[in-house]
Order: structure tokens, then C-alpha cells, then sequence
């Protein structure tokens, strides 16, 4: 570990992907994700091997990032919701391909082009595919400063490992807060594992292909099914997911990120008036911790989703939790941010109006 | 005993085309491959196809070979060069590709000066989807979607991205050429040498328009498609070397 720095958190995402290795970057001016962008530019120009390039769209700089993953290299591209949106296209063939590379949306306010405030309307975007086709990504949903840099050296090694798109789900408040973080020590990108599928042209072995056309449905089917196998390793291995004072708790909120910092601020005041109420932050977004929230849901039997969306993780929770506990929700879209103040309120009533004790 | 003075080149797999009779990839690939094998770079280039008529250009080439999106070749190249400068990378494009849905690609590409080669087929039509209406469909021209003839008013008129690109700094060479005859194909390959020269010598973007007659979409037999480029395309699209500054210092 380095010692602790203050950076925001989208510097943070830039330092921490130049000490996971990665060496090239495109993207595209939008707020609120732009310090990442610029910090690129300066970080890559810093490197002999780190490309940067300003592309001209956001799908040329998915493309850009194609190209590089093709070749064998960590990449990277950043944007926020609509931006992101755009990209959908070079995502899907990032997965058609299996090729690993990190992506990070910084989320505004939506739909359309919204506002610039957080938010959190793009999970389903994020963990249903958000392209064409059959396909999951992983998706990782940091919750402060170190967090960002924590879950960006795993993107880089989960998606060389899995071979497919990770997403970074962060939004406008964790890219612009300003924490205290210790990054990790540089990772050796000479000692990272061959990638034995990249094209480098063809010397010495036979030649290699990367496509996604595959017009034999039963070769496409294959395909699918492939992926499916891998996604269910993704499932089996990546669940991760904190949780803070529920052992007694009558009530557990269901958070991520920024929202999830939110709630364990009005947990923290609910508490001080002895009302028994935990959180349960889910840090894989895809896959979803299902398994962790199962086991919770044990002891458990009122269940808060908070999102700032009108509800969209509250699906993977029901879909988790089959019916085993009550499931209340409350969200603000649009980039309405609440104070922990609210959500304490949010809070009481629930308790009040729903008799938890 | 007979002498063999002729043969696939090596850089062909021994695969049939699935091309139409009379169509120009088939030329092309075939000149293309010439190029790759007499510059001897088959074990350090790695080619991009597109969506389209070349997309299964990989079954053809027995070289490093990444599929793009439609239009999205010139980004993706721009990705493998970055990161592997002393490889030679080409695409391999369509009309459609190039200058419709890939335009903002190839034009940025371009204007960036980034050390590839853009192999650009121009066949009017967007030969694979059945003959639809291209960027550069002439005036007046029918396709699927312009049965009584493109109508400059109602469509446009069409498109010379070669022109376009040149203007801007970033190309270093431009040229226009066509395979209609002995003489056009050797002036084809003769301009896919340079292009590859110049890339290979670090010197910049490099752009061959290939005018490549389409009989199947153009409803023609392959000797009058011919020479309708001869006679009427080459007419808008002239052959020409549109930009070089490959001698400037």
C-alpha cells in the first residue's frame, strides 16, 4: 500500500487503473465524469507504454478500446448515463468477443439527456446487458474513495480473468467526493498471465480471428451457452456484499453506493434513538449477492430498498428473496440526492407504519 | 513440362469466395494479399473487415484478422496500432461502412493522421443487405430503396468521402482506382503498395478507394458493370491520386 492521499474519486478510478496496468485510454468529454478523462491524458501522457486518445464520439471510444483489448492490452473508457447508453453497441461486442475491458459510468440524471446531478437509473442498463443480445456484464457498485480504487484493480483482473466487459457503476457524487485513499502497489504487467487468444500478428503460429459473426445459429447458439457457463462461474464466485448492524436489526435497508453511504448515515441517527435498523450494501451489483441476502433474510423480515431510481435494483432483490421477508421501497430518481436527515424519517415511518417495534 | 507462372498467393487460404460472379473483392483480396506477401509483412499485419460483403474476408486471409461493428473499423485499427505501433494494420471497408455509418470514424481517423491503411471498396450499393441505397449510389441510380433513381433533392447526392478526408492535414495518400481492367488492377496494386510503404514507413494514414463493379445488385452481366464504372462512375468518382504528401519531408 502506498501512503493515504486525498484525491476525488474520479482520479482516484484514474490513479488505481494505471496501478492495475492499465495502458490505454478513450473517451469522450461528459459531466460529471470529465476529471477522469483529463486525468488520463495527463497519466498516460506520464508513460511510455499508456496511450490516451480524445476520440471523436463515445462509440469510437468503445471501438478504440476494441482495438486495444484485441491487441492484448488493459483498457479503459469512461463516460456518464448518456454516454454510456452510446457505447451499448461496443459492449455487446465486447462480450460476443470475450474481450476484457473496464468501463466506468459515472451516472446522471435521466432519461434523456437529464442533468448532471447522481443517480442511480442505470442498473438495469448496467446488469441486464445493455446491449443487443443474450450477455451479462459483471458490475461492480463502489461506495466512497476507497472503494473506487479497490474495486478498479479487480475490474482490470476480473475482466482479463473472465474475459468479459466490467462495469464500474459509480455516480456524479462518488466521482466528485474528495477522500482519503490507499491505493495498492503497482501491479507488474510483464507478470500478468498471456493472453494467448490476442492478435499481435501472426508469427510463428497459425493465424488468429476475433469475431462476432457467427451465422450458423447453432455455432451462435454455442456461443451462448458458453457464455451462460461463464456467468454462472461469475455468479458462483463474484457475490460480495457488506453489511452493518444487522444482528438485531427489525429492519435492513438495501442500498449501493452513494445511496448506500446515505442510508448508513441515517441508520447511524435512527440508532441513536435505539431504533434497530441495519444496511445491506451490495458491492457486485452483477451478480447480484444473493446468496448473502438469503441467509440474511433468515433473521430478517422487513427488507428497505433505497435507490436513488424509482426502483430498479428492488427487482433483484424480490427476485432474491422469493417471498421470505417483506420488501418496502423508497427511491428519489432524477438526481435528487436525500439527506441521511430524510432517510432517518424514511426510516421511522416505516417502523411506525408497519409496527416493527 | 509445363511451367506454373501463376498461383494463389499464400496469404489466400485454400477457400473458395463466396463472392457473385464478376464482383471486385475477389480482385482485391486477391491483390491485397499479393501486396501483403511480396512486402513480406504476413507475420506482423493484422487486418480489420467490416460489416458487409468482406465481412467473411477473414475465411480468406491467413493473417491476424478482428472482426468491427458496422462503420467501426477505423476505431478499432486506431485501437490495435496504438498499442502494437511496429504492426501493420489495415481495414478492409465498404462504401456503406466508410462513409455512412462509419463516417464520423473514418473522417477523425483520418484527421488524426493515424499510421493505417484504409482499403475502401466502392461499389455504389450496399451489397449485402440486397442492394439498398449507398453514400455513393450516383444520381439517378436505382437501388432497392431508390427504385425510380437517387434523387439529389429527395436523397442527397453522392458522397466523395476520399475528397472530404483530403482536405483535412491528417491523410498523407488518397487514391482512387478501380479494377475494371488488366491496367486499373495493376494501378490498384501498385496504389496498395504505397499505401502499405507509407505505413510501414511511419509516415501516416493512407486511403486506396477501390471503384469495384457490383453485377448481382446493379443488375448487369460482369462486362457491362465494367464498364458502366468505366464510362459513368469514374465520370463522378474520378481515378485519381486525390492527396499525397508521402514525399514531404
Amino acid at each position: 500500500m502506498t501512503e493515504k492521499v486525498l484525491m476525488s474519486g474520479n482520479h482516484i478510478v484514474g490513479e488505481a487503473s494505471v496501478l492495475a496496468g492499465c495502458r490505454f485510454y478513450a473517451g469522450y468529454p461528459i459531466t460529471p465524469q470529465n476529471e477522469l478523462t483529463e486525468y488520463m491524458a495527463s497519466a498516460m501522457a506520464g508513460l511510455d507504454d499508456g496511450t490516451f486518445i480524445q476520440a471523436e464520439s463515445e462509440i469510437a471510444a468503445i471501438n478504440m478500446v476494441i482495438g486495444a483489448a484485441i491487441a492484448g492490452c488493459r483498457a479503459m473508457t469512461s463516460s456518464s448515463s448518456p454516454g454510456i447508453s452510446l457505447k451499448q453497441e461496443g459492449i455487446s461486442f465486447l462480450s460476443a468477443m470475450e474481450l476484457p475491458a473496464v468501463i466506468v459510468n459515472c451516472m446522471r440524471g435521466g432519461p434523456g439527456l437529464g442533468n448532471i446531478a447522481p443517480s442511480q437509473g442505470d442498473y438495469f442498463q448496467a446488469t441486464r446487458g445493455g446491449g443487443h443480445g443474450d450477455y451479462r456484464n459483471i458490475v461492480l457498485g463502489p461506495a466512497s474513495g476507497q472503494e473506487l480504487a479497490d474495486l478498479t484493480r479487480k475490474a482490470f483482473d476480473y475482466a482479463d480473468e473472465y474475459r468479459t466487459p466490467v462495469i464500474i457503476l459509480q455516480d456524479g457524487m462518488m466521482g466528485q467526493i474528495r477522500e482519503p485513499v490507499e491505493f495498492p502497489e503497482p501491479i507488474k504487467i510483464q507478470e500478468l498471465p498471456p493472453k494467448p487468444w490476442k492478435l499481435d500478428g501472426a508469427k510463428g503460429r497459425p493465424s488468429r480471428i476475433i469475431k462476432s459473426l457467427l451465422l450458423d445459429p447453432k455455432v451462435e447458439e454455442d456461443l451462448n451457452w458458453k457464455l451462460v457457463k461463464r456467468y454462472e462461474t461469475i455468479a458462483r464466485d463474484i457475490q460480495h456484499a457488506e453489511t452493518y448492524l444487522t444482528d438485531d436489526a427489525n429492519l435492513v435497508i438495501v442500498a449501493y453506493g452513494t445511496a448506500a453511504r446515505i442510508a448508513k448515515g441515517a441508520i447511524n441517527r435512527a440508532r441513536e434513538e435505539g431504533i434497530k435498523v441495519g444496511l445491506f450494501r451490495p458491492v457486485t451489483l452483477w451478480h447480484f449477492p444473493k446468496r448473502s441476502l438469503v441467509d440474511l433474510s433468515s433473521s430478517v423480515k422487513n427488507f428497505l430498498v433505497f435507490e436513488m431510481s424509482t426502483g430498479q435494483m428492488l427487482e433483484d432483490v424480490q427476485l432474491s428473496l422469493e417471498g421470505r421477508s417483506r420488501i418496502y421501497f423508497h427511491g428519489r430518481p432524477g438526481g435528487v440526492v436525500s439527506t441521511p436527515l430524510d432517510i432517518k424519517k424514511v426510516i421511522t415511518d416505516c417502523f411506525k407504519q408497519n409496527g416493527l417495534g | 513440362m509445363s511451367e506454373k507462372i501463376f498461383k494463389r498467393s499464400e496469404i489466400l487460404k485454400d477457400a473458395i469466395f463466396h463472392y457473385c460472379p464478376g464482383c471486385g473483392h475477389s480482385i482485391i483480396h486477391r491483390l491485397v494479399a499479393e501486396v501483403i506477401e511480396e512486402l513480406d509483412i504476413k507475420d506482423k499485419t493484422i487486418g480489420v473487415p467490416p460489416a458487409g460483403c468482406a465481412v467473411l474476408a477473414y475465411n480468406y486471409f491467413d493473417i491476424d484478422m478482428a472482426e468491427a461493428a458496422h462503420g467501426r473499423a477505423a476505431s478499432v485499427a486506431t485501437g490495435i496500432k496504438r498499442v502494437l505501433p511496429d504492426r501493420i494494420v489495415f481495414t478492409y471497408q465498404g462504401d456503406g461502412d466508410v462513409a455512412a455509418i462509419g463516417t464520423a470514424e473514418t473522417i477523425h481517423t483520418g484527421n488524426r493522421g493515424e499510421n493505417i491503411t484504409v482499403i475502401f471498396v466502392n461499389n455504389g450499393v450496399y451489397g449485402m443487405t440486397g442492394g439498398q441505397m449507398a453514400p455513393t449510389t450516383l444520381s439517378g441510380q436505382a437501388s432497392t430503396t431508390t427504385p425510380g433513381g437517387r434523387s439529389p433533392a429527395r436523397d442527397g447526392s453522392p458522397l466523395d468521402l476520399s475528397e472530404m478526408l483530403a482536405i483535412s492535414d491528417g491523410p498523407v495518400y488518397i487514391e482512387r482506382t478501380s479494377v475494371t481492367s488488366p491496367r486499373n488492377i495493376r494501378r490498384t496494386k501498385k496504389a496498395l503498395i504505397k499505401a502499405f510503404e507509407i505505413q510501414m514507413a511511419n509516415k501516416g494514414f493512407s486511403l486506396v478507394e477501390i471503384l469495384s463493379p457490383c453485377p448481382t445488385n446493379w443488375k448487369m452481366t460482369p462486362v457491362d458493370a465494367c464498364k458502366w464504372v468505366d464510362d459513368t462512375m469514374s465520370d463522378v468518382f474520378p481515378l485519381k491520386v486525390i492527396k499525397d504528401k508521402s514525399g514531404e519531408k
